[in-house]
Order: C-alpha cells, then structure tokens, then sequence
C-alpha cells in the first residue's frame, strides 16, 4: 500500500468521525487554534504539569486499587504486600506517593504564578474559582488517601484533623460522629475515607479540571505582562502577540515534561521518603490507637495551616483562622483592586506586601512540621498576623499603589 | 468578621520566648546495603538472636536468599527451622499472649522497624544497654529508658554502666548527664567486634526494610539517562518550532 | 512564518521526539502489566503441596487442592487398570498425543506408577469439575460404561486415565498436572524436579 492510499484512508476515517463528533473541532479549539501568548515564561509550566501528575495519580490509584484492602486489620500488610510481593508495586506505589507531593508542589507554584500576574483578575474570576475548589478538593483527596496506609501517622493525623470539626459550636461532637460512623477512627472509617478518595472526589476533581480548563480556554491565557492579547488582533483576525497552542506550546510543553519527570524520578527512585517529608517515618508503624507518635506532623503540604490552627490557642479560633486563610484565597479576585494584573507593572505597595506574604507562608510551612516551642509558636503566629494582614490590606494597599503604565503589547524577547 | 479577625490576629503579636533543647546523641551507623557479606552475617546475627522473639513477617526466606547470594540450601541450612519453607516469611514461636505476659508488651516485628526508627537510632539502640538494679532484667537501655527489651546480647558485650557528669545549667541548676559508658564485666567479643556484630544486625534491619532499595536505585540511573536523552530532543524540538516566534 | 524553516530538521526531531517519548511510554506500561503476574504470595501460595497416599486403597480416589484447583489421586484397581485398554476404541486422544500431560506422563496410563493416577478435577470443556463414576454399566451411562469420571454441566466423560470420550462436548483428556514422588507414600504435586 503506498503512502498517499494511508493517507487517504486516515482522512476518510477522520471525516467519518468529524460527521459524527466534533474531534477535529475540538482539536482546533483547545490547541491547533488556541492562541496563547507568546511570552510565557517559566511559571506557565505548572499548569500543564498539574494535568501530568493528576494522570500519574489516577493510573497508579487504579493499579494500587487493584492489591490494597481497606480494612483496619489488613491495610497496612496490603501496603507492605503492594511494596514487596506484587511486582513492581513498590514502583507503583512510590510514584502514587511522590504524585501526591509533586501534585501540591506544582499547585502551589501554578497558585503563585497567578499572585504574581494577577491571573485571577477579572474576566479571570471564576477560572480562579475552579482552581480554587481544585485545590480544596485535592486537600481533601491528599487527607483521606492519607489515612489509607494505616499507619501510626494516617491514624493520628486523621484523628486530628477530624477532631478539627468538634470545634464547631453545638453540632460539633455528632458531626465528628457523623465523619468517623463510629466512636474513634475505626474500621468504617477508613472504608468510607477509601470509597472517597478513589472514587468520590477523583471524579469531582476530574470534573473540575475540565471547567478550569473550559474557562481558560473561554477567556484566553493571562501572560506575564498581564496585557490581554486578544485586544491587539491581526488583519486574519488572530491576536498578533498570540501563537498556537500546538505546535508551539506542545512542543514547549514536553521539554519541561522531561524536566518535570527527571525531578520526579529522582524522588521516587534515589528519595521516596525524601527525608520524611513525604513519606514519614513514624507511618511505617502499624495504627495503634493506644500510642500518639511523640512527635506528630501533617505532611509537609498541610503544615502552612496547621501552623495557623496551631497559633491561635483556642480550639474554635483555631478552626476559623484556618478555614478563613482557605477562604480569603477564593476572594483574591475581589479583593485585588488594582487596575493593573502583573508585579511587573505594580509598584511597592503591592510586591513588598507579596514577598512578605510569601516568606510568612513557606515560614508557616516551616513551622507546622516543628514541635510547638514557645519561639515558634509566636513566630508561627508573627507569620499568620502576615498572611492575614495580606489579604485584609490588599484591598487598600492595591488601590493606593503606584502602579507604572501597562504596554500595549507583551514584551518579548526572541 | 474581618474586624474580628483582625483583633485576634493583633492580640497574637508574638512575644519572645526561651527555646529548650535537649535529646540522646546518635552514633552514626554507617549502614551500607550494598556489603552483601556484611547482610549475611547480619542476616545470621538476626536469625539466632532475633528471631526468637521479633518476627519480620514481611520478609520470604526465598527473596532474602535471592537478594544476599544464598543459595536455597545455604537458607535452609542457617537461616531456617525444620518446619518452615522457602517461600515462608520470617515468623515467630512465640506465641503473642505468652510474649505481652513476659515483657509487658509483644515485641515489635521487625520488618520495617529501620524505616521508623532509622538505622543510627538502631545501632545506638544495640550498644546502648546498660546496667540498672531498679529494672527486673537488671539492664536499662539509654536511647529507650525503661525498655522491656532484656540486653539479649549481653552475652557478647559483657555489661556496661553509666558514668555521670555534672553540668550545671543557665539557671544555675545542676544536672547529672550522661558522660560515657565503662565496660563492667567482659563479654565474647571486644568492643570492635561487637560494633561490628551490631552493624550487621542493623544493616540487615536496613535491607529487609526495603529490600528492592539497590535495585530501585540501579534502575533509577537508567531512567535518568533515558529522561535526559528524551529532553534533548525535546528541547531541540522547541528551539526549532521556537524559530518561528518572533 | 515557515520561510526558511528547515523541513528536514523539524521533521527528524519531530520523529526523534516521538519516538523516544513512544518508547518511554512503553517502558513506563511495563511495570503496571507486570503487577497483574502472581505475586510472590501468589506464588507462595501456589507452591507445590505434598499428598499422603500411604493408606489409600486400590479403587480409592483422594482430592488434593492445588493452586485452587482440584487434584485427584486415584490408585487404580487391577479391574480397573483392565479397562483402560479395553476403551480404546471409543476415546479421541487415546494415545494421549495432546500436550495434557508432562512428557512422562505420556503413556497408555497416563502416570508414573501405572497404578497411582493424578490428575486435575477440571473438566477440559468449561471447566467444571466431573465426578467419580467408578461403577460399571449404571443405568444412567449405559452398558458400555467401564467406569471413569463424568461432567454433570454438559456430560462429558472420561475413561479412569482422564481420557476424553468421543462425541462429548470435552476436546481433550483432562490435564495431569506436574508431579513427582518424594518416596513411596508420598507425592509431591506442581513440582516434578528430577522427572525424566
């Protein structure tokens, strides 16, 4: 058969399904003719990156599914069966581990690349919204998968954060009830941790990411000048600072892949525990609801709020100060009111604020995984009095800021 | 409620405080699972002094020959009982009842006990023991005060005791610390060789905590050269298309 | 946009690129597909399980369990070893030419010892297990049956050497599996290490 017959064939296939689904129209849209500007620089990879490892964590899931029993009395020993008797499973298992460290660390740069750009700005807002509830959605998904080893820290940090809820006044102790259905972290408790996180909110999350996606695609991409390209179109009607999605950020796209990737084997093969920050090593216990480990600590993703929660010493203030750091971050958008999206045209008012901000957050970070020593504790609350005092100001602080004169088009460099 | 917050967050201005420090200082292990002779005697070491009471139901006879070089009859000859077979985990007689009546508590499996505690907590743990009238097996453990676990290996290292020192602290208080250990009564093996008795057990810990750890970190050097060459042409796939952009 | 754009190279890095990414991608399927081969538990428990014949009697049969399979362990009398050759005529593979059997089982008893006959319990249509059906001519099988094993699913029968009958649903013998003796009374079935 020559060539140009294969051809012909693979066009009349595509026809054929082109008259019953829009794939070719879809491709288009999304890639072929996604116009996105052409200044992207190295924290436009994250977004992308989330998508990867969102595929790492559903496959390896799937295959972990397939040897683990979520049972009080056998989880733990389907771990270490997953880890030494199923070939490869220590493979599959690492990769679900450091995916699940990679996922919170790629977020949290796709979150701060929208601090830094104003990426949530409007026409932006509900794009930042659905990210937002991604975020949520992973928080739960990494806390409830976190349980699924049963191991001494699963127990003792469900234990805590579930406690969290008593905090609540008046429904408080029946609500706990209610998440645990039963009188401590028990058997049914790890079942339904178990229907949830593989399936439950997998399939929010999966559902969220395709609105994200949708609504970026709606609006256009924001760029590192925060200049919206769409106002400056060519005679073919195509913004003249936008280039197609593919090939141009597909093939952009897969080189940082290979960065991406080699970072996350080099995890999984030569530190899957990463020094306990990942894998911590009181989780290679067995749960044991009559011993706390000595030292407890959330993973290293939550440890922001637990500092938070941890500074505030009352336990209802403590629940409130953490939810209100979550919820302050969904009304980024209306609380920004600067006329201009990017740092590179804002003024003092704003990037001091941002980089104090961001020291307090990785300070908060630090901290949660310490033991509470009076120092730290009062460092712990110095940096959540920023973080707040972020937020609460920047309504104020953004009006009043020098902000410089915003080109007309992106500035590039070939 | 923002005004609210923002009272709290003003009265949780931090004060300045004192930072206290303390903990026993760890001997560095050395652990090196890559010595296949030094996993074999510690594997020995485990099976006869060990295994009487410590399970490591996670690990096969038969993978354990695999991964040290042993052939099915060297295990079957030194590292297992009659009744056992190859594909057998490493399990105990005792039974856990009996076990909780004797110490208090069933002694911990094994298995993973160097990926929770770490291998130098290990080895300091093993040279450690020291003697105590007030305990019942007349031996304290430094690193675990109050352990149930009976110096099994005294036998080999003889006793030792504590010499104190006295420090005194910023307050002016005066503490009694540790200072050093001084051998009590002699045992089969001299120091040196007892270090080097205790790093076997601790190495083997360390392996059979993770016993695909050599071979994940050989197959992570091929996915690494893999993934590089992968990005060179990705990249020179960018730089070409990237031709275009102006 | 493409003047001076050179085809040549963009076209090998193109393939270059796909290629290998292809290739990692088929390293990286490795991993999972083998995690669905028996585990080492699987295989733990699927070792080799020894079978006590020493106070079986001719004409009695013994069920062992193998990697979740029946196996039978039947020590054939004289009057039954007598009709092996006797129905013959009536099989589809009586020289047992099909691969149902390890190369030392190949024979007109289908076993070691002509007397000891081990087999698996699974009948080779379905996968049922048949049963025993020792007596000679019951009114249900007929005048013409010598005794053999008999599938109640789809009535399949075999002779007492797990040989298949001709027009039955079954299309070949029941499988022997490997075996071996550790001594006299003692049979060790999965592993026949040392077997000609």
């Amino acid at each position: 058969m020559s060539s140009t017959e294969n051809q012909g064939a693979g066009a009349r296939l595509l026809a054929w399904v082109d008259a019953r689904f829009p794939l070719t129209k879809m491709f288009n849209e999304h890639a072929a003719e996604y116009y996105a500007p052409k200044n992207f620089n190295f924290w436009y990879y994250f977004g992308v990156l989330s998508l990867v490892v969102l595929v790492i964590q559903l496959v390896t899931g799937i295959f972990l599914t397939m040897n683990y029993k979520p049972s009080a009395a056998d989880a733990f020993a389907s771990v270490e069966y997953i880890m030494r008797d199923v070939q490869w499973g220590w493979l599959i298992r690492y990769m679900h581990s450091t995916g699940a460290s990679a996922f919170f660390v790629v977020v949290y740069l796709h979150m701060f690349r929208a601090l830094l750009y104003g990426s949530y700005k409007p026409p932006r807002e509900l794009l930042w919204i659905f990210g937002m509830l991604i975020y949520l959605v992973l928080m739960g998904e990494a806390f409830m998968g976190y349980l699924l080893p049963w191991g001494q820290m699963s127990y003792w940090g469900a234990q805590v954060i579930v406690s969290l809820f008593g905090a609540i006044p008046v429904i408080g102790d029946s609500l706990v009830e209610f998440i645990r259905g039963d009188f401590y972290i028990s058997d049914i408790t790890l079942n339904r941790f178990f229907a949830l996180h593989v399936i439950a909110l997998p399939l929010v999350l999966i559902f969220l990411v395709v609105a994200h996606i949708l609504a970026l695609h709606e609006v256009g991409s924001n760029n590192p000048d925060g200049v919206e390209i769409k106002n400056v179109k060519g005679p073919d009607g195509k913004p003249l600072d936008g280039i197609a999605f593919h090939p141009y950020y597909s093939v952009k796209d897969t080189a940082g892949l290979a960065v991406f990737l080699m970072a996350f084997s080099a995890v999984v093969f030569f530190a899957p525990e990463m020094g306990g920050y990942f894998l911590e090593h009181a989780n290679f216990e067995p749960a044991n609801a009559m011993k706390t480990p000595e030292h407890i600590a959330p993973v290293w993703y939550f440890t922001p709020f637990y500092a938070i929660l941890r500074a505030v010493p009352d336990k209802l203030g403590g629940v409130v100060m953490m939810g209100g750091a979550i919820l302050l971050l969904f009304l980024l958008p209306w609380l920004d009111r600067s006329p201009v999206r990017s740092i590179r045209y804002r003024g003092w008012m704003y990037k001091l604020p941002l980089a104090l901000f961001t020291v307090s957050f990785i300070a908060l970070g630090y901290l949660g995984m310490q033991p509470a020593t009076p120092v730290y504790t009062n460092l712990a609350r110095l940096a959540t009095f920023i973080y707040f005092a972020f937020f609460l100001l920047l309504p104020w602080l953004s009006k009043a800021d020098k902000t410089k004169p915003v080109p007309e088009r992106v500035t590039y460099h070939a | 409620m923002l005004k609210r917050l923002f009272i709290i967050l003003l009265l949780s201005v931090p004060m300045v405080g004192m930072a206290a420090s303390g903990g026993t200082s760890m001997k560095t292990a050395n652990v090196d699972v890559s010595n296949t002779a030094s996993l074999q005697r510690g594997a020995r070491n485990f099976i006869n002094y060990c295994s009487g009471c410590h399970s490591a139901k996670y690990v096969r006879f038969n993978r354990l020959g695999a991964d040290l070089g042993l052939t099915e009859s060297q295990v079957l000859d030194n590292l297992m009982f009659a009744a056992e077979r190859p594909f057998d985990t490493i399990n105990v007689a005792m039974p856990a009842d009996d076990a909780k009546r004797w110490f208090g508590q069933p002694p911990p499996d094994l298995s993973l006990i160097a990926r929770s505690r770490g291998g130098d907590w290990l080895y300091t743990f093993l040279l450690s023991f020291y003697e105590d009238k007030g305990k019942t097996t007349g031996m304290n453990n430094l690193v675990l005060p109050g352990a149930s676990m009976p110096h099994v290996l005294w036998e080999l290292q003889g006793t030792q005791r504590v010499v104190y020192r006295t420090e005194k602290d910023a307050a002016g208080n005066e503490h009694e610390v540790f200072d050093r250990f001084e051998q009590a009564s002699a045992g089969k093996l001299s120091a040196e060789e007892y270090d080097a008795f205790v790093l076997d057990i601790v190495n083997f810990l360390e392996y059979i905590g993770e016993p695909v750890q050599l071979k994940r970190v050989q197959l992570g050097i091929w996915v690494m050269f893999f993934l590089l060459v992968f990005f060179l042409f990705a990249y020179a796939l960018k730089k070409e298309y990237w031709k275009d952009v102006h | 946009m493409s003047e001076g754009v050179d085809k040549s190279r963009r076209h090998f890095l193109t393939v270059a690129t796909t290629v290998t990414g292809a290739v990692g991608a088929g390293f990286a399927a490795v991993p999972f597909l083998s995690s669905w081969k028996p585990s080492a538990r699987a295989q733990a428990l699927g070792a080799p399980v020894e079978v006590d014949i020493s106070k079986l009697q001719p004409g009695e049969m013994i069920r062992a369990t193998w990697r979740g399979q029946a196996v039978w362990v039947l020590y054939r009398s004289d009057a039954m070893m007598q009709t092996l050759p006797e129905v013959e005529v009536s099989l589809r593979d009586p020289e047992s030419v099909q691969p149902q059997q390890p190369g030392y089982a190949a024979n007109q008893y289908r076993s070691l010892k002509p007397e000891i006959f081990v087999v698996i319990g699974n009948c080779t249509h379905l996968g049922c297990s048949p049963g025993e059906r020792f007596e000679v001519a019951p009114a249900d099988l007929g005048p013409e049956w010598k005794g053999g094993f008999y599938c109640p699913c789809h009535g399949s029968k075999f002779d007492l050497a797990g040989r298949v009958y001709k027009g039955v649903p079954a299309p070949l013998n029941l499988k022997v599996p490997p075996y071996r003796f550790l001594n006299d009374s003692l049979i060790l079935i999965g592993d026949d290490a040392g077997v000609a």
